[in-house]
């Protein structure tokens, strides 16, 4: 018996993806909230993701770090071809993480720069990933497997659009996190901003989605749009994917109204699950859009099967103690819980 | 391919793992320094232990994040500036720096929570263990990247196909690679090394503004630091130059700035090596040192660079001078170690004001060392990326010039602010010291969740 080692991989760098934007995300989302947040807020804002978002950050290494040794071919596509985006994102990640410990260092004109840094950093990294993600829908012009497009594909409207969308969607999961994680005045304000949030990521998902399916073609073909008509056949199967959207909609918005802790959380969970099947569906088996195949892009047999072995030990291990971490930093801040 | 963008993407990438490689090579030290700290104290149960803990464990908590930080674009850059290797090395190396993802970073940086914020939410055994945890990644995380670069370096256990990619033959050749042994010990003796002069020269600086208890110790520590592991570091750094002279003799003739090929080489003590003249413009040379020393006999042979086409020279200049620089200060921190051992034993470093003045003077020398002998291995490599396989003319991303230029840019100012913030606050909390009295009272308005939110939790109760 052999394995299908490609198809595994990808499997792998899939999740590892997937995890990194649902565990980043919310702490990506609490600096983008720290502007309409009050200065004692914003210690407990951070306070309830210090301790877990180094853990949080290195699922991007995983990405990065695993897709030059799982994909290498399309790591060195893609990552020339998203130049700007990848490295606007690198320099603003160095802002926002050195924040959590200068804010604590600096005084009188270091803690509020700190705390720009902090926000500012958390916003650009957003946009810049949905720069580059919008750059990577678009699709990426390869020639021999090397990219030789433009330093600017990148930057269209439609990159654009995906990248607000992207920071109305981190709001969400950052809002709908400090509903779960705090208390009494925060946590009310944390529910008007999930409201804003989940109209602006409604709104966003659905320009978005539309905007994808009239100007590439490519993808839309996958869900059964060509020539204006839908194709029903093709597009049935596929549904459960957009109503799963909607239905983390429509449960972030009744857990708010229900004064839930965790159930909003969850249904911006559920949101941004669907979006990313619904993104895989528009190109898969591709991996990089509409150039290169995840078999073509695959490391060698040999590579790919020692690493396997070490995934096999090790993934279980990591996300065992990730979990406990987070088992251990459960419960609010703020008040007189955690470290007072 | 782009001229511009590739003298762009080598300076781009110098400067950032340059200035990356600053915070490892002390965080390496630090994290197995507070191990110890912590292992003392549960041991002993003396408050001293606890204290010191409290206070470097701080200045860990900066260090470590901007290592984080600045070492996150070094696994996107290899594929934004440099595709070409990615392309090429990652059949074989590709696993190596997976590896390094898996069995050490998110160890790290899953258990510096618990280490920084977990002080009153775990026992005492599970915090010391979070932080031996700590340490150990960082060593993990050494182990790997060496392993990577060693085989960059000289690779061995691959073979190339018809189609000129690499596979891997042998796993075991390629993660011990013949070079990897040698410099993984070099690499982890010159961490310690500079986390312990910082550790002296912050406890130096400490004494000199007035006796404090910890401070004595930490210098005590520090002092036994350099007595034992630059001696033995500089013993490990002459066995990996030993093994240039199988696996590298042009890096090896580069550092010597040896240019015929000959038996009974000089000793060059100082020169200014020109690959223009190819030749020297001036040296001050001790005859026939320079291959006893290599070699163990003066009658040894040893390659001179003219031995290699001239597009295979290193540049001479700078591996000359930064391989004398890290010398030179590897033997002042011998130096030190000697004369501290020679005032412990004489009632005290203390007491020497001359002593303890020459530690806070040798508090920056472990990073200047460690650029310095990065700057040999990696430009003693030129002009191959990996050594004999791949140029790194041909290794660059088609990448514009302007796209590089802007980059680099950003980097200079990005790191320009945060290095200069993160000196700053790391010389503050040396200054504020370790002592308790120095310590703010908690209501100061210290924000809870850093991790002096934690630590002033300890003593005032209220866990709930």
């Amino acid at each position: 018996m052999s394995l299908d080692l490609p198809l595994i991989w990808a499997g792998i760098i899939a999740i590892a993806v997937l995890l990194y934007v649902l565990l980043d995300g919310f702490d990506l989302g609490i600096g983008i909230l720290f502007p309409f947040a009050t200065p004692r807020e914003r210690d407990v804002m951070m306070e309830s993701v210090a301790p877990i978002w180094d853990g949080n950050e290195t699922w991007l290494v995983l990405g990065g770090g695993g897709m030059f040794a799982a994909f290498p071919f399309a790591y060195a596509a893609l990552m020339p071809a998203l130049y700007g985006p990848i490295l606007m994102m690198l320099l603003a990640l160095i802002l926002r993480g050195v924040a959590f410990e200068f804010r604590h260092h600096g005084r009188t004109r270091g803690k509020p720069f700190w705390t720009a840094a902090f926000a500012g950093g958390s916003i650009a990294a957003t946009l810049a990933q949905g720069l580059a993600l919008g750059g990577f829908i678009q699709g990426v012009t390869l020639k021999d497997s090397v990219f030789a497009g433009g330093p600017l594909d990148w930057l269209t409207p439609y990159s654009a659009l995906v990248a607000v969308g992207l920071v109305a969607g981190y709001a969400l999961l950052g809002a709908t996190w400090i509903v779960w994680r705090t208390e009494g005045e925060l946590q009310a304000k944390a529910r008007r901003w999930g409201w804003i949030a989940i109209g602006a990521t409604a709104v966003l998902l659905a320009a978005v989605s539309l905007a994808t399916l009239l100007l590439h073609p490519r993808v839309a073909v996958r869900w059964g749009f060509a020539g204006g008509v839908f194709d029903l056949a093709r597009l049935l199967p596929l549904t459960p994917i957009p109503l799963a959207g909607l239905a983390g909609l429509l449960l972030a918005a009744f857990g708010l109204r229900r004064n839930h802790h965790v159930t909003p959380f969850l249904g911006a969970y559920l949101v941004f699950f669907s979006g990313y099947i619904g993104l895989a569906v528009g190109f898969f088996p591709n991996i990089v859009p509409y150039a290169m195949s995840y078999r073509q892009a695959a490391n060698a047999d040999n590579a790919l099967a020692l690493m396997l072995v070490g995934v096999a030990i090790l993934l279980p291990a990591i996300l065992g103690y990730t979990v406990w971490v987070y088992w251990l930093f459960r419960g609010k801040v703020g008040g007189d819980a955690g470290y007072h | 391919m782009d001229l511009d963008a590739l003298i762009l993407s080598r300076l781009q990438f110098a400067f950032t793992i340059a200035f990356h490689i600053i915070f490892p090579s002390f965080t390496i030290g630090l994290a197995s320094f507070l191990a110890v700290l912590e292992g003392l104290w549960l041991a002993t149960g003396r408050e001293t232990f606890k204290r010191l803990y409290l206070f470097w464990v701080k200045i860990f908590a900066i260090s470590f994040g901007m290592g984080v930080v600045s070492g996150v674009v070094l696994s996107y850059e290899i594929g934004a500036n440099w595709s070409h290797f990615a392309a090429v090395a990652a059949p074989v190396i590709g696993p190596l720096l997976a590896f390094e993802v898996l069995t050490a970073f998110f160890l790290e940086a899953s258990f510096l929570g618990v280490m920084l914020f977990g002080w009153k939410k775990v026992g005492r055994g599970l915090h010391f263990a979070s932080t031996a945890l700590v340490a150990y990644g960082t060593l993990v995380s050494a182990f790997w990247i060496v392993s990577a670069n060693s085989w960059m370096q000289h690779p061995t256990g691959f073979t190339t196909l018809a189609d000129g990619t690499l596979r891997a033959t042998s796993w075991m050749a390629v993660i011990f690679s013949p070079t990897f042994p040698e410099r993984l010990a070099h690499m982890t003796l010159a961490a310690y090394l500079t986390t312990a002069l910082v550790v002296g020269a912050a406890s130096a600086w400490r004494l000199l503004k007035g006796a404090e208890a910890e401070s004595s110790i930490a210098l005590r520590m520090a002092i036994g630091m350099f007595a034992l592991v630059a001696p033995a570091q500089l013993l490990v750094g002459d066995a990996a130059g030993k093994r240039l002279e199988e696996v590298q003799p042009a890096k090896l003739a580069a550092i010597e700035a040896f240019w015929e090929t000959r038996t009974e080489q000089a000793f060059h003590i100082v020169a200014w090596p020109d690959r223009a003249i190819a030749g020297n413009r001036w040296e001050i040379s001790i005859p026939k040192l320079g291959s006893w020393i290599t070699a163990g006999r003066a009658d040894a042979e040893l390659k001179g660079l003219k031995a290699f086409p001239p597009g295979d020279r290193p540049p001479v200049f700078i591996v000359f001078w930064a391989f004398r620089v890290m010398v030179g200060l590897g033997v002042a921190m011998i130096g030190l170690g000697f004369w501290g051992v020679w005032l412990i034993l004489r009632g005290g470093p203390e007491r020497s004001r001359l002593f303890l003045r020459a530690a806070v003077a040798m508090g920056p020398a472990g990073f200047v060392a460690v650029v310095s002998g990065w700057i040999v291995a990696e430009v003693g490599r030129q002009p191959w990326v990996i050594t004999g396989v791949l140029r790194t003319a041909d290794a660059v991303s088609p990448v514009t010039a302007g796209q590089v230029s802007a980059s680099l840019l950003g980097f200079m100012v990005v790191y320009g602010v945060i290095f200069s913030a993160g000196v700053i606050y790391i010389l503050r909390l040396i200054a504020a010291g370790p002592s308790l009295e120095d310590e703010p009272p908690r209501d100061t308005g210290r924000p809870p969740g850093s991790a002096l939110g934690a630590l002033d939790a300890e003593g005032h109760g209220g866990q709930s």
